[in-house]
């Protein structure tokens, strides 16, 4: 129904990744030391990344097909999207 | 006076701050997108009945993930181990694939809104409204505990001090000011998007568990030395989850195999997973039947897992060697005092007027385990991350309470209002009235959040009144289904009549150690349970037994109904929904038979 819960996952995950990641790169490694010294928020950041952007991939992957299908069918397909 | 836990400080930063706002602006912003496509009462509380199985089947899952289970499942495996994954193997897999092969077929095929209108359809107006009225009450005091809960932690994390202190208000705020935000913005996205809005939030709120907390337990097994490092610090009976269940004195939770199956296997957790309209309602959500099936067993798969999501770290926490770092504004020796009688991460509940530690009846300390998880999230995640993990954990609170206002919204409208009240009431009326409910269903949420912080007996009482109404339903719901010959007498008198079975059991036993009142014993005492649990499981037994017998009894003495106004609601009059063009791997049969394999699988793996 209405959008395809796949497109605000995805981007919530790529912008809280990009941030995780961005963070981890500027932050000072002393705050890394309750974290068994492994940098978690570049890494987790990464994970994230990956995530958001399969998800961006899937949800507008279907979008496209929705897109692409005879433009008669359209008001169908479009519902049908939805549904997805 | 009793004190929580004294904890580290969370020292939040921007980024922390920054990671909560861009959950929030999600969470509004679904709402706001969906907004346009609510027209009728359909789409708003049952999300026009057009979603793949996927979406639901992550939202029946995450509805019943509220922060208490998160918090009270970790708390459970810092208090009694492995043994806590029964919840999710034996006390919620196998209900949920029955629900998904065998139940669904008549909720969703019946085209009930609900499932005291499935009562309604099957039995009667009275068992409906019997029903209808105590989930709805139930519903609206759940969300309040929720909230009530939010805002404790929020305030023992000290959470919001730093930015209540610089918006100038007073200290002492905090929790009036958690309690707003988390109404409000509940509020916003079910008024805007109906149950599709909650659904969507449900599933962003998964994912987002697994991302705050999977980080938690690769850090807390890698410091501990991974499961045998964790079985080198714990009890032996901690890490098998089966051994010392051949009587109910020898493993940690004081029960036995018996009482533990048919109490929790069978009993509490058919009761709830088979016939709760919360999570049902995520299922009828479904674009088709066939969906609406999957949802459950999809479901499972996840659920299945979810023990090393939450029960590992409550588990790591009570196994750590390091002690409590110092809190901030608790004096040297109250710290010295925690760290000396708590154990691992978990600090011991200390009296605040003496600051000694508060001790059980053989003189032991009490810990405070619903702080495993909190103080997991603070002992190992940097800033940045714990802002993450912290976020999850504020909306597991949210969507606990929107899954209560939705399933809420729409018995209250739907089972009570237009059956009672406005029966002519038109389509936009009932859609109206769904979102005053949804008002007031917050409203009473709140109310009942404030009655949590003055009146905690009414609470447990309340609580203890649910228990009793919810122990027999399952009895109800197996012989209406399954057997054409019920009647809606029986059905309603057997629910009565179950109903104070476990009331009057209840006032029969106590748990060991425990004295007469809210605990039980309250009429006399007749047999002691070696632990609270093993009580709880016994009264579901009782009921559900005595309803079964009441409800058969009375519907062979009772006029049966035409089989020709059954069709559709009962077993044997119903045609099976072909799966003729469904691939194997997709028929729920199937799915189920694999997924009850895994969790066999699990079992023999943490015998």
């Amino acid at each position: 129904m209405g959008i395809d819960i796949r497109l605000p996952i995805g981007l919530m995950f790529t912008v809280l990744g990009v941030m995780l990641t961005v963070y981890g790169r500027i932050s000072n490694p002393a705050i890394y030391a309750r974290s068994l010294r492994i940098n978690v928020n570049s890494m987790w950041g990464v994970v994230l990344l990956i995530f958001g952007a399969l998800m961006l991939a899937l949800g507008a992957r279907s979008h496209r097909r929705a897109a692409s299908r005879d433009p008669a069918c359209q008001a169908i397909a479009d519902r049908e999207h939805g549904e997805r | 006076m009793e004190r929580r836990g004294l904890l580290p400080i969370a020292n939040l930063t921007a980024i922390d701050w920054l990671i909560m706002l861009v959950y929030f602006g999600f969470v509004l912003g679904i709402g706001v997108v969906l907004k346009r496509y609510i027209k009728t009462s359909t789409d708003f509380f049952l999300a026009g009945r057009s979603l793949p199985a996927w979406i639901c089947g992550l939202a029946f899952l995450s509805a019943n993930l509220g922060a208490q289970e998160v918090i009270g499942m970790a708390a459970s495996g810092a208090k009694y181990g492995i043994e806590t994954s029964h919840f999710y193997w034996i006390g919620a897999v196998p209900a949920m694939v029955f629900l998904g092969v065998f139940m669904m077929p008549f909720y969703y095929g019946s085209r009930a809104r609900s499932v005291p209108e499935y009562l309604r359809l099957r039995f009667d107006e009275k068992t409906r409204g019997f029903n209808a009225i105590s989930f709805a009450s139930m519903t609206v005091f759940s969300s309040g505990i929720s909230m009530y809960a939010m805002a404790k932690l929020i305030q023992t994390l000290h959470l919001l001090d730093a930015p209540v202190a610089r918006f100038g208000f007073p200290s002492g705020w905090t929790f009036h000011i958690s309690i707003v935000i988390a109404a409000v913005i509940v509020l916003a996205y079910i008024l805007l998007g109906g149950l599709t809005s909650a659904i969507y939030n449900e599933v962003l709120q998964f994912f987002l568990i697994v991302a705050g907390f999977l980080p938690l337990v690769f850090l807390g097994l890698k410091n501990i030395g991974g499961w045998s490092g964790l079985k080198l610090n714990l009890p032996a009976n901690f890490t098998h989850s089966w051994r010392g269940l051949e009587s109910a004195h020898t493993n940690p939770m004081g029960v036995e195999v018996f009482g533990l199956m048919m109490g929790l296997g069978f009993v509490l957790s058919f009761g709830y997973w088979c016939t709760d309209f919360l999570v049902v309602q995520r299922a009828m959500a479904a674009d088709s039947i066939s969906a609406a099936r999957r949802t459950p067993l999809i479901a499972a798969l996840p659920k299945m897992v979810f023990p090393l999501l939450v029960i590992l770290p409550g588990m790591i926490a009570i196994a750590l060697p390091t002690p409590n770092r110092p809190a901030r504004n608790a004096s040297a020796s109250q710290v010295q005092q925690m760290n000396d009688s708590g154990k691992g991460l978990i600090p011991a509940k200390i009296d605040e007027t003496t600051g000694a530690p508060l001790l059980d009846a053989d003189g032991k300390p009490i810990l405070d385990y619903d702080l495993a998880i909190p103080n997991m999230l603070l002992h190992y995640f940097p800033t940045g991350l714990l802002g993450l993990g912290l976020t999850a954990l504020l909306a597991s609170f949210m969507s606990g309470m929107a899954g209560n206002v939705t399933a809420f919204n729409t018995v209250w409208t739907y089972d009570i209002y237009q059956s009672y009240i406005n029966k002519t009431a038109s389509d936009g009326h009932l859609l109206w009235m769904g979102r005053v409910a949804t008002l007031s269903g917050i409203a009473l949420s709140v109310a009942s959040a404030y009655a949590a912080t003055r009146f905690n007996n009414i609470m447990d009482f309340l609580q203890l009144v649910f228990a009793f109404v919810n122990a027999p339903l399952f009895a109800t719901f197996l012989l209406g289904m399954f057997w054409k010959r019920t009647t809606g007498h029986g059905a309603f008198f057997g629910l009565i009549l179950g109903t104070a079975s476990a009331a009057i059991h209840h006032g029969l036993t106590l748990p060991v150690g425990a004295s007469a009142g809210i605990k039980g014993g309250w009429i006399t005492l007749l047999h002691t349970y070696p632990s609270e649990m093993a009580q709880n499981f016994w009264t579901a037994i009782w009921a559900f037994c005595v309803c079964l017998a009441a409800t058969a009894a009375i519907s062979l003495t009772t006029r049966p109904r035409d089989e020709q106004e059954l069709v559709g609601l009962v077993y044997s009059l119903t045609e099976r929904p072909s799966e003729q063009h469904v691939p194997w791997y997709l028929r729920p049969g199937a799915l189920g038979v694999v997924v009850l394999c895994l969790a066999v699988i699990l079992n023999v793996i943490f015998r």
